[in-house]
């Protein structure tokens, strides 16, 4: 519904749009529980050490089928007490030295990284699997969609090491651009497709996370349309027979 | 009517306009009976003020105007909108409905002033409706600038930093002028603070004071209406206009069909798409103001890009001033010229459906470049593009300033004496 109503308003402008084109991979979001707790256990094993998740407090994730002693036990190792909300004991300026930049908060990461090119989900779900070799960066790492990012490949020992073929291609109009690929180096702990699937859940997570109230708000939409219709045809039918002296 | 509430009403109206000021204004108010759809807006106007003005109430309970960072490096600001978002029970209904309300009301305005455009409604006697008019246009356009900046997102802080300076353009004062508009240097939490006063109390204040001065002078003349003739000028016996009808009941129980439809469409966005694909809430906007990292690409909200676009196009220098102050003066005088269409329009007519293929023709070419403008103004600028936008603009200007000579060039049909239904 959200995506028939987007693409009929505005179509037109986002036909048009301009800058450099962005190649993001389909997202396959999942809003099943088992998808979104891998992809909370993920999250807070791999990115919460460096990123907080500030606005979201860890209670929370009893909406996505977790029991309060089951987030007490397996994912709470920064916090005392269920309400607070997922916060890193990393310094903000040590950080930026360590970085370049304080690592972004990512509580609502997925909703700012939505562009004409894609989803903010196409946008992670492409960065997370995008990481290459780069021996000229700080880190030895560099990312197709995030040129020279601060940050290194977290998720490294899962996916392994991709190294980058670098295509020029003639661009039409007399200049080059650059095309990556990617091809698979050392292998890491889990193959291509289950590196794949544990993205797409950590993603799918950080999508729930952005707005957690978004299945509710779908739900609650379609009662107040209902409501709406029939109100409407009563409205109409009122005003009808207010009017049927009037010609 | 028992005795016992008649004599009550009594009490009150020997000593309060009470039924005289329901008589006058609803159930003795007779508007033409052949409104059609394009007459919903000024009624879908007023439910969408208070729309916002009821969940405003609701979003400064909770909302902190506050730039200095909290505990984890992210402004209070920000983060306040956030907590209205997860943690206060349906404060995400409230905050939606909110933002997707502030495009809601730029839609609804726009195509009620589309309307009078069309019948003429801004011609005499109601010259001073349409200024008023113009005026609640003029403080919707401030209300909703520095509502932009309270979420103090990247395109909050960024496009309020673009928009004060282009008052740093102005000759002599421009530069103090743009400090005194911020408080600050820069924009910052001194600008934060009097922007969310001015959002709150003073523009909502002098809003709603122009909206009862424009329905007041409204209701002095009576409606225009799709035939563009006045429904006064014939008056049956009982000295009521003969195609007038009651405002109450009659176009009280239609503009609650209008509301509903209204309502079904708000609804759609606010459940289904509030960020409005990045049009309603810019994505952009989801990453805290960050005064050090300039976005690649600014863009105001879509109801500001055809003004912008309009500023944009003006790059040529004169008088040794700035091309940015003359785009200045481009924008606002973009904006003012409208209220002068009541002098501009010398057709005999009033209504489009009595007016030549001229008149057509040339408001369709200004409607087509004003939604060029407007997509323009969304896209960064290339030498194309400014061109295209230079072209519009002068188009934009073109219908207004010469409407004195192609409205009285148009061949029009003759008015007929009642309305056609």
């Amino acid at each position: 519904m959200k995506k028939l109503l987007t693409s009929l308003l505005f179509a037109p402008l986002l036909a048009l749009a301009s800058g450099p084109e962005l190649h993001l991979d389909k997202a396959p979001v999942s809003t099943e529980p088992a998808a979104l707790q891998n992809g909370a256990k993920l999250f807070v094993n791999y990115c919460l050490n460096c990123h907080g998740a500030s606005y979201m407090r860890y209670n929370r994730l009893q909406q996505i089928g977790l029991s309060e002693q089951m987030i007490k036990d397996n994912l709470m190792f920064t916090a005392d007490k269920i309400g607070e909300p997922m916060r890193i004991a990393m310094q903000r300026d040590e950080a930026k030295v360590w970085f370049g930049a304080a690592p972004p908060d990512l509580t609502v990461i997925s909703r700012s990284r939505a562009s004409e090119f894609g989803s903010g989900a196409d946008w992670l779900y492409t960065y997370l699997r995008g990481f290459y070799r780069d021996s000229e960066r700080p880190t030895g790492w560099n990312n197709v969609v995030f040129e020279n990012v601060g940050m290194p490949h977290v998720l490294y020992e899962l996916q392994g090491e991709q190294v980058a073929k670098v295509e020029e291609k003639d661009d039409g109009h007399g200049g080059k651009t650059k095309v990556i690929h990617l091809e698979q180096g050392k292998p890491g702990t889990m193959s291509k497709e289950d590196y794949d699937k544990s993205v797409a859940d950590l993603v799918s997570f950080l999508t729930w996370m952005g707005e957690p109230m978004a299945e509710t708000r779908k739900s609650i939409g379609s009662i107040v349309i209902a409501f709406l219709g029939v109100l409407f045809v009563l409205s109409y039918l009122l005003k009808k027979n207010y009017w049927k002296d009037i010609h | 009517m028992t005795t016992k509430s008649q004599a009550v009403l009594d009490w009150i109206d020997a000593r309060f306009p009470l039924t005289s000021t329901i008589k006058g204004h609803l159930t003795e108010y007779y508007a033409p009976k052949n409104f059609n759809f394009w007459y919903f807006f000024g009624s879908l106007a007023l439910l969408v003020l208070v729309i916002q003005i009821v969940t405003g109430i609701f979003l400064v309970m909770h909302y902190k105007p506050d730039a200095s960072l909290n505990a984890s490096g992210v402004p209070v600001a920000f983060a306040s909108v956030e907590y209205i978002m997860r943690d206060v029970p349906g404060g995400w209904l409230i905050r939606y409905m909110h933002s997707t309300g502030a495009s809601a009301f730029f839609i609804v305005v726009y195509l009620h002033m589309f309307r009078g455009l069309l019948y003429g409604s801004y011609r005499k006697p109601r010259e001073l409706i349409w200024i008023f008019g113009t005026l609640i246009f003029l403080a919707l356009m401030a209300e909703a600038f520095m509502g932009y900046l309270l979420p103090w997102g990247q395109m909050s802080f960024w496009g309020a930093q673009v928009i004060v300076n282009l008052f740093s353009a102005i000759p002599v004062i421009g530069p103090d002028l743009s400090v005194v508009i911020r408080g600050d240097f820069v924009v910052s939490d001194a600008t934060l603070n009097r922007f969310f006063s001015f959002h709150v109390i003073a523009v909502p204040l002098i809003l709603i004071g122009l909206v009862a001065a424009h329905i007041v002078a409204l209701h002095e003349v009576g409606s225009n209406n799709p035939d563009g003739v006045e429904i006064k000028k014939k008056k049956g016996a009982d000295g009521h206009p003969l195609d007038g009808i009651p405002f109450h009941p009659y176009y009280t129980v239609k503009d609650i069909v209008g509301v509903v439809g209204f309502l079904i469409v708000f609804s759609f966005i606010v459940f289904f798409a509030p960020e409005g694909g990045g049009y309603f809430l810019e994505f952009n906007n989801f990453i805290p103001a960050d005064p050090l990292k300039t976005p690649p690409h600014i863009a105001p909200v879509w109801y500001f890009t055809p003004f912008y676009s309009i500023l944009r196009a003006v790059t040529y220098p004169l008088f040794g001033i700035d091309a940015k102050f003359w785009g200045v003066v481009a924008m606002g005088a973009a904006v003012v010229i409208i209220a002068f269409l009541p002098w501009l329009d010398r057709s005999p007519v009033k209504s489009i459906r009595y007016k030549g293929g001229l008149f057509k023709l040339i408001l369709t070419v200004f409607i087509i470049a004003f939604f060029i403008l407007g997509y323009l103004g969304v896209l960064p600028p290339t030498p194309g593009r400014t061109i295209v936008s230079q072209i519009c603009s002068v188009i934009y200007f073109g219908f207004f300033l010469l409407m004195p000579w192609y409205s009285k060039m148009d061949k029009c049909k003759p008015e007929p004496d009642r309305v056609t239904g």
